[in-house]
């Protein structure tokens, strides 16, 4: 049975990149920064192309919210394989994710999805909030940060990794869930991927976010770390720390 | 005058430590709105409630049914918003455990409310919920002014310490909620001889490529074990080389982490790994390269050969302990 699955992501900063504030002090300074697909997101594209290709058909829709640059982000995902692209397109992004839930379920509801997947955080706001919020919003069974997941008429099963543990949630469908780290090994696009993406379609559709209640006073770098020091050197230097982590920093 | 209502998680029926942070952020919220923390538990029937009281708690609500024992989306969600209907609170306060971070966005979204999570410190200014929190995975840090009356917080775990605020709690019942057909957890599969998650733990050991191989981890198993209670954390490096599991990733990509002393082990210290422990209270660095960058953030570093500094250290801990 074909299937059609959305696939939500989000183009953030790349993990290696330096932040630094912007001028209002509410925002990071994008100047010389690389962005990148989410890296959580990429699990989210990969399964679903596998469960689209399992099936024997259907599509894979990917939806974005954020300024035009999100385009770019949209077509790395069709390059791995995804079918069309959708960009909510608003300006500026922000950590309100009741606020960006609500545009999404929006644009997803009445889609006929048989799966809805997120990665399960993104790793600039690191909310993990979106993808069971949009859930909440249309009222779907929701399994978040899924290690692991088998489908079967019109059921599954996923894991999700606890704290010491896993939990195995049963669930039917439609659904969304979140994918973690471990559920599969995202492919690269290919160049044949790259070039077919270029013509597949994107649809554009202006969006307005309206603040769920919170408001961003001020984003700062943490403070700095007070310089520590080296105690020594080789394993003649091990009374020394301990004795520092005894007496000087009280954690032992 | 708006109280707050704070989940309280359970693990085979016995009241998770993160709780008690969590309950001493609401009572924090509550004494600066001059209202009542109420402690709303979910679990199996008969788990001790008592020690709620002792963190600040004045009422304690248990929904106690054997079909709560593992964390059920629906149920809990819904147990929450009725009591949340009931109370009027200001804020529902949780901790940003697995079970947190899938609930919170839940309830925000059942309420209509704004979500603020993993959040590292509250306080309220002029009536109005301000948090501090993380972003990009601790590069940076948000304040945030929080204007929906309620508004769901999250705790980060390790960030806030218990406070011991005796009260004698009024304790209720609830009638637990039906169960959601569409979604159910039927079993938690526990790895054999009961970890410490990296996310909880106060004190980690980390180990990256340094360590030259996965079974050297054992070095730092021995050293976890001789600390007590210590949880093994890995780099990205060795985890995306399958030597250890995600689930010990620390970083950007794994898990951020706030313990009091984490001791990196043959890690160099790439930035989205520094982005995920640069919280830790207290930071060990034990590397063969002195111009490796993890020493400019370290607070104690030991140059030298990781293979004959943490036995030493692991021998001298166990005398320490025995002593």
């Amino acid at each position: 049975m074909p299937l059609k699955i959305a696939v939500c992501i989000k183009r953030v900063p790349d993990t290696e990149t330096r932040i630094k504030p912007a001028a209002d002090g509410k925002s990071i300074d994008e100047a010389g920064v690389k962005f990148v697909l989410n890296p959580y997101d990429e699990f989210a594209v990969e399964e679903a192309l596998r469960r689209r290709d399992g099936a024997g058909g259907g599509e894979v829709v990917v939806l974005s919210l954020g300024s035009d640059a999100a385009q770019e982000t949209i077509r790395t995902a069709l390059a791995m394989g995804a079918d069309r692209g959708v960009l909510l397109k608003c300006e500026t992004l922000v950590p309100d994710a009741l606020a960006v839930a609500r545009v999404m379920a929006e644009e997803l509801r009445g889609g006929a999805y048989d799966l809805i997947l997120f990665g399960k955080l993104a790793i600039d706001d690191y909310n993990h909030a979106v993808g069971p919020m949009v859930a909440e919003l249309l009222e779907l069974p929701c399994v978040t940060a899924v290690t692991s997941l088998e489908l079967k008429d019109g059921a599954g099963i996923a894991e999700r990794e606890i704290e010491g543990g896993v939990e195995v949630v049963e669930f039917t469908l439609p659904a969304v869930l979140t994918a973690d780290k471990g559920l599969n090994e995202p492919r690269y696009p290919a160049l044949k991927g790259i070039m077919a993406a270029k013509k597949k379609p994107l649809d554009v559709k202006p969006v307005q976010l309206s603040s769920s209640g919170i408001e961003v006073l001020e984003l700062a770098l943490p403070a700095e770390r007070k310089a520590g020091r080296i105690v020594g050197e080789g394993p003649d230097a091990v009374p020394a720390l301990i004795e520092a982590l005894r007496h000087e920093a009280k954690v032992l | 005058m708006a109280g707050v209502l704070v989940v309280i998680e359970q693990r085979d029926g016995v009241i998770k430590r993160v709780s008690y942070e969590a309950l001493t952020a609401a009572r924090t919220l509550a004494d600066a709105m001059q209202g009542s923390v109420t402690a709303l538990l979910a679990g199996p029937p008969g788990v001790d409630a008592s020690s709620l009281g002792t963190y600040g708690a004045d009422r304690v609500v248990v929904a106690g049914d054997e079909q709560l024992r593992l964390y059920q989306p629906g149920a809990y969600a819904a147990a929450v918003v009725r009591q949340a209907r009931q109370e009027a609170p200001g804020a529902v306060v949780l901790s940003a455990t697995a079970l947190g971070k899938d609930l919170g966005p839940r309830l925000a979204a059942r309420l209509g409310c704004a979500l603020a999570s993993d959040v590292t410190a509250v306080a309220v200014d002029q009536g109005q919920i301000t948090v501090s929190r993380p972003a990009y995975a601790g590069k940076a840090l948000y304040r945030l002014r929080i204007t929906s009356q309620p508004c769901v917080v999250t705790i980060r775990p390790n960030s806030v310490t218990p406070a011991e605020q005796r009260r004698t709690p009024i304790e209720e019942q609830m009638p637990a909620p039906a169960l959601d057909d569409s979604v159910k957890t039927v079993a938690i599969k526990e790895p054999p001889g009961a970890k410490v998650d990296v996310a909880e733990a106060s004190v980690i050991v980390s180990g990256g490529r340094g360590l030259k191989e996965p079974a050297n981890f054992q070095l730092l198993e021995e050293l976890a074990a001789a600390i007590g209670g210590a949880a093994v954390g890995a780099s990205r490096a060795v985890v995306d080389a399958g030597w250890r599991p995600h689930a010990d990733q620390v970083g950007q990509t794994g898990k951020t982490v706030s313990p009091n002393l984490y001791i990196a082990v043959g890690i160099s210290g790439a930035i989205q790994h520094i982005a995920g422990m640069r919280n830790a209270k207290v930071i060990v660095a034990i590397n063969k390269d002195r111009d490796a960058p993890i020493f400019k953030i370290a607070d104690y570093g030991i140059v030298g050969d990781l293979f004959e500094i943490v036995p030493r250290l692991t021998q001298e801990i166990k005398q320490l302990r025995a002593g």
